[in-house]
Formats: C-alpha cells, structure tokens, sequence
C-alpha cells in the first residue's frame, strides 16, 4: 500500500545511491528569466548541452511590466534579464513563449494551461510556487540555480526522500470560503514550517470538491507551509481539465495516458507519517494580520495581543510583526483600511479567480480612499478569455486597473509595488517585510475578499456583500 | 564550489524566527544575470536606512546603526547564528550567494526551510542543526562576549565553543563529502549517464507521452 507521493517517487528512481539519496528522473523543468541565467552560464563554462531539450519550457514572468508592453521594457537591468533569457532559449533550442506571445503569463498558471503539466509527471522550476503543478497529482517543487543547472544537464535531481503528511479537510467548504481560505487555515494550523520536511498530500471532501483552478492555489501555497511538495489526487477534475490542452497526449496515446493516471490516488490504508485534519466548515474567509503566512485570522476575528503567545519566539516576533503592520492588537480586522489592491499572482491569476473578484466588483466602484486597484491576469490566454467573459469591462467600470499578464506586484520585481507603510489586500502568496515593496504592508486575502476589501476600503466579510 | 573543512571565526547573531530569503536579498537585486557581487547588499533593508537599488555605490549610503551586522563587534563575522526556520519563502539562490559573498561560511540554527537548506551546500556554506536550547545557550554567550569565536569541524561533525565545550550535530552522508571535497554534483550525475538512458528506454515504453 503506497501513497502519491511514494508511487511518483519510485516511478522517477533512475538509480539508488544507496546513502539515503536517489538520483530522480525529471519529465518538465520550467524556466523563467530570474533563476535561469547563472545556470547557462555554468552549462556554457563546462561546456555542457540541455540534456533533453523539449523537456523544457521558459517564459519570462518576473520582470516584465503590465502596462504599454509594445514599447518594451523601461528598466534596463530588467530588460537584460528578459533579453538573457530569449537569447539562452535560442542558443540552446528551448521553446520559450516571450513576453509579446499570447501565450505568455506566469510560469506556474501556463504550464497547467497548456498540459506541459500532466498528472504522474516530476515538474521543477526554479521558483519555490513550482509546488503549484501537485494539483495534477504530480511531484513538482521549487529547486535553486544550482539545480536549475543539474536539472537542464542531466534530466534529474540527487533528492532525499522527503516524509509523508496527509491534510485531510473533512465536510464542505461553506458559502464565500475559497481554497484560498483552506490552505491559509492549513498554514494558521501547522504554523509555516509545519510541512518542512515533508511532501504534504491534500485530501477529504472538501478538497475533491475543489475545481482545478482551486486545486492549483491550494498546492501553490503548500511552500508556505514549509512543504516543498503539495499534491492532489487525480480523479475526473484532473482528466477532464487536461483533455485537449495543446501539449497533452491525443487519440488512443490519451486513453492510455488516462487509464494509467487513474493510479495516481494514495491506496486505501496507505501509511503517512503524520495527518493532519480540518473540518472546512470551521473556516471562515481568512485575512493574514502579520508578516507571515500563518498570521492569519478569521474574518470575524481580531488582531491577537502578542502576550497571548505563550512562546517567547513566537512573542517577540507578533510584537515585530504588529510594528511593521502598523496595526494595534485587538482590533477587528474588518475595520482596517486599505490604500491598495491587487489580484493576481501564481496563486489567484486564473480565469476562476477572475470571476470571483468580477462577481464582487459588478455594479460596485473601488472606494475613494484606496489609492489603486489593479488586476493582473495569469496569462496572455487567461485576459483573453477573461476579457471574452467581458470580465475587464466590469473590473474597469468599477475602477480597477486591467493589466497585463506577470508576477508584478506579488514580488515587485517590475514597476509594480507598494510605497512604504501602504497596505495592501493582495491575492498573492508572501505577506513577508518588503515583499510588495520596502515598507509596504501586505494583507493576503482570496480573490472575492480583495474586491470586497477593495469596494469597501476597508476588510469586510465577502458574505456580506449581498 | 569551496571546499569546507574547519573554520574558526567570529559569529552574529541574527535574533529573529522565519527569517524569509527576501529579507536576505530583496528582490531588486535579482535582476543581475551573476552569481557574484549580492553581497553588499545582503540583508539590504535591514541593513541600510534608505532603499537600495541595484547599480547603487554602497559605500556611502546610510547604515542602520541599529541593525547586528553594522556593530563593530561583528565585523568580519563568518557564522551566522540564527532562529528557527532560516531561510524560507523563495527559492532564490541569490540568498546562500548574498551570505557567501559576505563572508558567512557556516550557520547554525535549530531549523531551516528545505530548498535554503539545499541550496546552501551548493555554495560551501555549512548549514548546521542544532536543538533549541543549544542555540539559546550560543545566543547568550554570543551577546555576552565580544569577539565571540565558534570552531567548526566537519569531519568529526563538532562546534567547539571558546570553553573548549564540544556540540555534535548531524549531516547526510552525501552532503558532507561533497562539501569536504568542493565537488560538483553534475559531474557525479553524469558518471551514471547509463543509468539515465536506460531509465529513459523503460520509461518511454511506460508512458510514451512523456517525450
């Protein structure tokens, strides 16, 4: 009896080294313009090739800017980057969807996009959000440039096997609860090094319930959790979002494809070394207070007082965090303001996301006090559908910004970014100091919670808003 | 990549649980397309009282006084001591770069995030486990005597404090010899070039959508 997690390692053992590590095959590495030059740099000094070439897919995500494309890149060092990455996928014959390409969007939504990601397969990237593609039921976590190298070099990882954690959410997800709101009640629950060590699957009703798009944001934010590696079952969900996508398997190759990822499922009485349960219907749409992930509360809930922490650690670093926010303890958390809003991200930038935030914010306008709202699609083809939706006439009505698609403001590496000591309801992933931008203060929230935050100028449970 | 064998040398203490990889190197600076030169600006917006940005002559922006790598007492400082969860958030291995570039061969604290973890033994940086209350105990001497040196030694696996008191701490098996050696594990890989093609062949009979 094997878990997932234990079918997708022993199916990648290319070899065992026999001093606890195994050299693990890996199906499709993503490549992005920040992690990726130092790498060929390296292949180019030892004079080495990619070891199997149409493994790889790139696209250039974290500098690229979301307003007047056409005219290129402003900054030049970000230009640099970008132009780096076009000339290392020429070179070495790697397809590369640039930033002008319909195809173009955050590495993490356009791989599930167009089937680069396929359930059963090992996915790496040099992005920690690599965790994202688990929700096809395939091994897939982030890895740094020094792996980003191994992997394009040799088509595999020297990987120690990590431990087994099942999160299992019992019972259905009430009204206005997202998987957002899951997985950041998961990261309040095992804390955000609660997973590390582990490869976490996530399972119950609550989770089978969940669309793929939802599936993807749960996954996305296992790495916020200190899991490398989060991971769905496959069921229908999976089969059915994959069929037809332009790099998956047709005809009878897609039949057989289908019947062997009907195994990706841990076996029944399969052992983890450690579960962990929720009931989805003790969560409530949740709100992160503090400069971490597991800062996080409630809706209805207030900012905690530091002293209730009975850790020292834990004390000084709410006290910390509090300071930083700006933010005094016991105050509700639906009367904090907001001066900014973004939507976007590897977490929440796909066309379901989209919808939440458009149901919200039709026929409403952005309040007066906060100062931007901005929406960033997941991709070229997400704005496109969205925009076949008419999603970005009801975003613009009501005062947003419709923007192109990029990381932007999860990260600020573009020009998109927080002023210091403005505060942000953000559908992103890090809530961490300076992460939006130095000072800036950072809120993380689901799609629907944002466009609420951002019609109200202040937090307000999305229930609310009939 | 640098070997590690000992290392004797001052250690700061960097007093703060789930210090993440972007307050180790902020994001603007990963727009360099270098492995080298992250160093100035590690720990940038602690470290200096205004914004730095990449291009920026370091040496006459303002210091915070307030923040532990700009006393004096720490200068030239090669162990990092420091709180659980060092290291999490992004992959970025601009993180182990920026410490690396600084000076800082070795940390020691009771817990890591997994890919910082990984990432630093890539780079000849030791990052060493060690309970707790081991860390609490190191943080109170630390902040008791200036100057305060640790010696660390891979190969018996130790940290000798200037008492000549001795701490075991765990490594894998794999990790150590690399680091003892400096060597490059693409080259390792490649010496099972076999291994891969035959795991290929089986592969690509399995699952044929796979290529």
């Amino acid at each position: 009896m094997r878990t997932l997690y234990d079918k997708l390692w022993d199916s990648h053992v290319v070899r065992d080294n026999g001093d606890g590590t195994a050299l693990i095959y890996i199906d499709r590495h993503l490549v992005h313009e920040v992690t990726s030059p130092q790498a060929f740099d390296g292949l180019r000094m030892a004079g080495r090739k990619p070891w199997r070439v149409n493994a790889n897919l790139a696209t250039p995500d974290h500098n690229v800017p979301t307003t007047q494309r056409a005219k290129g890149i402003a900054d030049p060092i970000s230009k640099i980057q970008v132009d780096t990455l076009d000339q290392n996928c020429a070179e070495f014959g790697i397809t590369e969807f640039k930033m002008n390409d319909i195809r173009q969007g955050i590495v993490h939504v356009i791989g599930p996009e167009q089937g680069a990601t396929l359930p059963g397969m090992t996915v790496v990237c040099g992005d920690s959000h690599t965790s994202t593609h688990g929700a096809f039921g395939a091994l897939a976590f982030g890895i740094g440039t020094s792996e980003v190298e191994h992997a394009l070099a040799t088509q595999c990882l020297i990987l120690k096997k990590s431990k087994s954690m099942l999160v299992r959410v019992d019972g259905q997800a009430g009204n206005g609860v997202t998987a957002k709101d899951i997985i950041l009640a998961i990261i309040g629950k095992i804390g955000t090094a609660g997973g590390t060590g582990y490869a976490i699957e996530f399972g119950g009703e609550a989770i089978r319930a969940l669309s793929m798009e939802g599936r993807m944001t749960l996954c996305n934010m296992a790495i916020e959790a200190g899991a490398r590696a989060g991971m769905v079952a496959v069921d229908d969900t999976t089969i059915n979002y994959v069929k037809g996508r332009p790099f998956a398997p047709k005809g009878a190759m897609w039949e057989q494809a289908v019947q062997s990822w009907r195994d990706l499922v841990s076996d029944a009485g399969a052992k983890f070394d450690s579960v962990v349960i929720l009931n989805a219907a003790d969560i409530q749409p949740q709100v992160t207070w503090g400069t971490s992930p597991e800062m996080v509360i409630g809706i209805d809930g207030k900012i905690p007082d530091p002293n209730s922490f009975a850790d020292t650690v834990k004390r000084e670093g709410a006290s910390a965090a509090l300071k930083y926010m700006g933010l005094q303890a016991n105050v509700p958390i639906s009367s904090v303001a907001i001066d900014k809003v973004f939507i976007g991200s590897c977490t929440n930038a796909r066309i379901e996301d989209l919808r939440a935030a458009a149901a919200i914010a039709q026929g409403r306008q952005v309040a007066k006090n906060v100062k931007l709202a901005m929406v960033v699609p997941g991709s070229g083809l997400v704005k496109q559908q969205a925009e076949q939706e008419g999603l970005d006439k009801i975003f613009r009505d009501a005062g947003f910004e419709w923007r192109d698609p990029g990381c932007s403001m999860c990260l600020a590496m573009n020009a998109d970014r927080l002023e210091p000591g403005e505060r942000c309801a953000s559908t992103s992933n890090r809530n961490f100091e300076g992460r939006q931008g130095q000072g800036g203060r950072t809120h993380l929230v689901s799609p629907a919670m944002a466009a609420a935050a951002a019609v109200q100028g202040h937090f307000v449970d999305v229930r609310d808003i009939k | 990549m640098q070997k590690f064998e000992t290392l004797t040398g001052i250690v700061v203490p960097m007093d703060r649980a789930n210090v993440d990889t972007d307050a180790i190197i902020p994001k603007q600076f990963l727009k360099s397309i270098k492995r080298s030169g992250f160093g100035p600006n590690l720990f940038d917006e602690w470290r200096y009282l205004d914004h730095g940005e990449p291009g920026m002559d370091n040496s006459k922006r303002k210091l915070n006084p307030e923040f532990v790598l700009n006393q004096p007492r720490y200068k030239g400082a090669q162990i990092l001591l420091a709180r659980e969860n060092f290291g999490c958030g992004s992959s970025r291995e601009h993180a182990p770069w920026a410490l690396l570039d600084y000076g800082i061969r070795a940390i020691i604290a009771p817990s890591y995030a997994d890919i910082f973890y990984n990432n630093c033994f890539k780079n000849g940086i030791l990052p060493i486990v060690m309970d707790a209350r081991t860390v609490d105990q190191l943080f109170n001497e630390v902040q008791a005597n200036s100057g305060y040196q640790l010696t660390v030694d891979l190969p018996s696996q130790t940290v000798r404090t200037p008492k000549d008191h001795s701490v075991a701490f765990e490594v894998d098996g794999f990790r150590k010899h690399c680091l003892l050696h400096g060597l490059d594990d693409i080259g390792l890989t490649l010496e099972h070039v076999e291994d891969i093609r035959t795991y290929e062949t089986k592969r690509k009979q399995a699952a044929p959508w796979l290529f």
